[in-house]
């Protein structure tokens, strides 16, 4: 199977986006500094967009640098450098009570969800059929399209939905009214 | 094994790859390279030129005819200037900012269409470096990486101002990528692709047919503030105001390194104003006079010429507009464009199913526009401050001495 669909472009791509990955993943767990972690989060981020690019799924690559690269790690940065700790931090002190044993449960419990599916089902690395798309490039963005708003729409609506009401939340446990009733009720319009 | 090499660097050529295809693939980046360098020297001679007309100065003019030359000059004298790099820096990411400005602006003039098409040897292709499908989402991604060069810049710098001015940058180009991406997807509404060479042929039957009358001149303004900001152009610079930041994020950057940013600063101008031609003008969309063989080299004087147009108003904003304060700059973005944005995108949509559908997200967009401008109107009312903020609820996932750090921090 491995040798029928892939090719030597597709599994050097492949080694090059994986290494990327791998790379920056054992980066952002080793670094001392969280800005440096940052940064690796962007390899790995950008070795997963390769990886997409190359199983043709071009609309999840350029979502996962314009979202992830663009916006979501560039919020951790602002952040790491707002609060100003940029400096070793003192792993001693556990911050979040039984942070650890959940970490190695999570790691774990994915473990064995990734080797299960990869025993029951066929995928071969490298070559263009674990995202199922359209063999033409073109249709990619299309069929993503699509599928997005007529299939999964209620999924998609929801998400969007909880992600407002995340952000509301957020706002309105942060902020505080002192002035009086008028305010309050049209604080979260 | 020509084949092999291409097909790894650029995995949108795995198929049918031949040896033509790819020399004019190789042609095509050196071409496209070598003339977007060209550009940024002239570009960066003509805007002292023309700041100095505008200020009644004669600006540089020993080097070269009409001091053409000068920017090659200012390029040497940076390259043999002393490379300093502070003691507080964090070294490695201080030596790879520069590069992580530079890279996303060259990459981002690679979807732009310079021209329609050649024939040389019976082979036809397009006058642009690449053509993917993901299209202008490329621009969008690569405006997203190049904010990284400015922060990290910034903050690898190990001093006070330019980490000011990472933070300022990092808040500054994610609020304005929603306005922009919102005023992407109404261009792309109108194409119905994303490709960069079907939204220009798309545009390619007449003026009227241009995006900038097609979807109403609000996208354009949109688009045109939004990617000011992107660009930290005046009057959107409080990245680098000299009167508050002393130099902002390259305060602390010499000799090549400073170069380098000042390259990635010019040439994100020449590929924004190249973008813009694209999306909404049409890109080398006009007149073709019908004479036999040079037929081909009219698109492409159309297309320098309307991008000329948008690096001279660059300039004009420059030497016209003054600075935005920071919270003005925040509030036009999060309270004007992004909501205006949204609905211009809301209100295309509409139009392109049926007049019913437009007129009636017209209407909601209105009412909408109410219920925001109460809420701006409450928020403007409201009491900021240390005291609004809710008091801590238990212990804070903070370590102590850090809370301690920073609570103690303005004592002495």
């Amino acid at each position: 199977m491995i040798a029928m669909t892939t090719t030597w472009p597709d599994l050097i791509v492949f080694i090059a986006a994986a290494a990327m990955a791998v790379i920056g993943a054992l980066g952002i767990i080793t670094y001392r500094n969280p800005v440096h972690s940052a940064l690796s989060l962007i390899l790995t981020l950008l070795g997963v967009a390769i990886a997409f690019l190359e199983q043709e799924a071009h609309f999840l690559a350029a979502v996962q640098v314009i979202v992830y690269c663009g916006a979501i790690v560039v919020l951790f940065l602002f952040v790491i450098m707002f609060l100003g700790v940029d400096n070793q931090e003192d792993v001693t002190i556990e911050p979040l009570v039984a942070q650890r044993p959940m970490a190695y449960a999570s790691v774990v419990v994915t473990m064995v969800g990734i080797l299960a599916m990869l025993s029951r089902g066929g995928w071969s690395t490298g070559a263009q059929v674990a995202t199922g798309a359209s063999p033409s490039g073109a249709e990619n963005v299309q069929a993503v399209g699509s599928a997005v708003f007529t299939t999964y729409l209620f999924a998609f609506e929801a998400t969007a939905a909880l992600l407002i009401i995340a952000v509301v939340g957020a706002v309105l446990l942060a902020r505080r009214d002192r002035t009086g009733e008028s305010i309050s009720e049209g604080a979260d319009a | 094994m020509s084949h092999l090499i291409l097909a790894a660097g650029d995995p949108l050529y795995v198929f049918g790859v031949n040896l033509a295809v790819f020399i004019i693939a190789a042609l095509k980046v050196l071409v496209a390279f070598g003339a977007l360098m060209g550009c940024v020297t002239l570009m960066i001679w003509f805007e002292r030129k023309v700041i100095s007309d505008m200020q009644s100065r004669i600006g540089p003019n020993r080097w070269g005819p009409f001091g053409l030359l000068q920017t090659l000059a200012d390029g040497i004298k940076l390259f043999f200037k002393e490379d300093l790099i502070p003691a507080q820096a964090d070294r490695f990411t201080f030596k790879l900012a520069p590069y992580l400005a530079l890279i996303p602006a060259l990459i981002t003039f690679s979807i732009v269409p310079v021209g329609g098409t050649v024939t040389v040897a019976h082979h036809t292709f397009l006058l642009q470096v690449a053509d993917p499908p993901i299209g202008i989402l490329l621009l969008l991604a690569m405006s997203g990486l190049s904010v990284y060069g400015v922060i990290l810049a910034g903050w690898s710098s190990g001093s006070k101002y330019p980490l000011i001015s990472s933070v300022r940058a990092s808040a500054q180009m994610i609020s304005y990528e929603a306005a922009l991406g919102m005023t992407v997807v109404t261009v792309v509404l109108a194409t119905g692709s994303l490709s960069t060479h079907d939204i220009v042929t798309s545009q390619a039957h007449g003026v009227w047919h241009w995006n900038l009358i097609r979807l109403g001149i609000v996208p354009f303004v949109l688009f045109l503030i939004s990617i000011t900001a992107e660009l930290n152009r005046p009057p959107f610079d409080v990245v680098e105001a000299e009167s508050e930041l002393v130099g902002g994020f390259h305060t602390e950057y010499s000799s090549i390194r400073f170069a380098l940013f000042f390259l990635a600063e010019f040439m994100n101008t020449i590929t924004m104003s190249a973008v813009m031609v694209t999306l909404f003008f049409g890109g080398p969309a006009g007149y073709v006079p019908n004479i036999p063989h040079i037929q081909w080299v009219f698109p492409i004087l159309w297309f320098l010429g309307k991008t000329t147009l948008f690096c001279f108003a660059y300039v004009w904003f420059r030497a016209a507009l003054p600075r935005f304060r920071y919270d003005q700059l925040m509030d036009l973005g999060w309270k004007r464009l992004i909501p205006l944005s949204l609905a211009w995108m809301l209100l295309v949509a509409g139009f392109i199913i049926s007049p019913a559908w437009g007129f009636a997200l017209a209407a909601l967009s209105l009412v909408a526009s109410t219920f925001l401008t109460r809420a701006f109107d409450i928020g403007l009312n409201r009491e900021a401050g240390p005291d609004s903020v809710l008091p801590t609820v238990g212990e804070r996932p903070l370590p102590p001495y850090i809370l301690r750090k920073l609570t103690d921090g303005d004592d002495q």
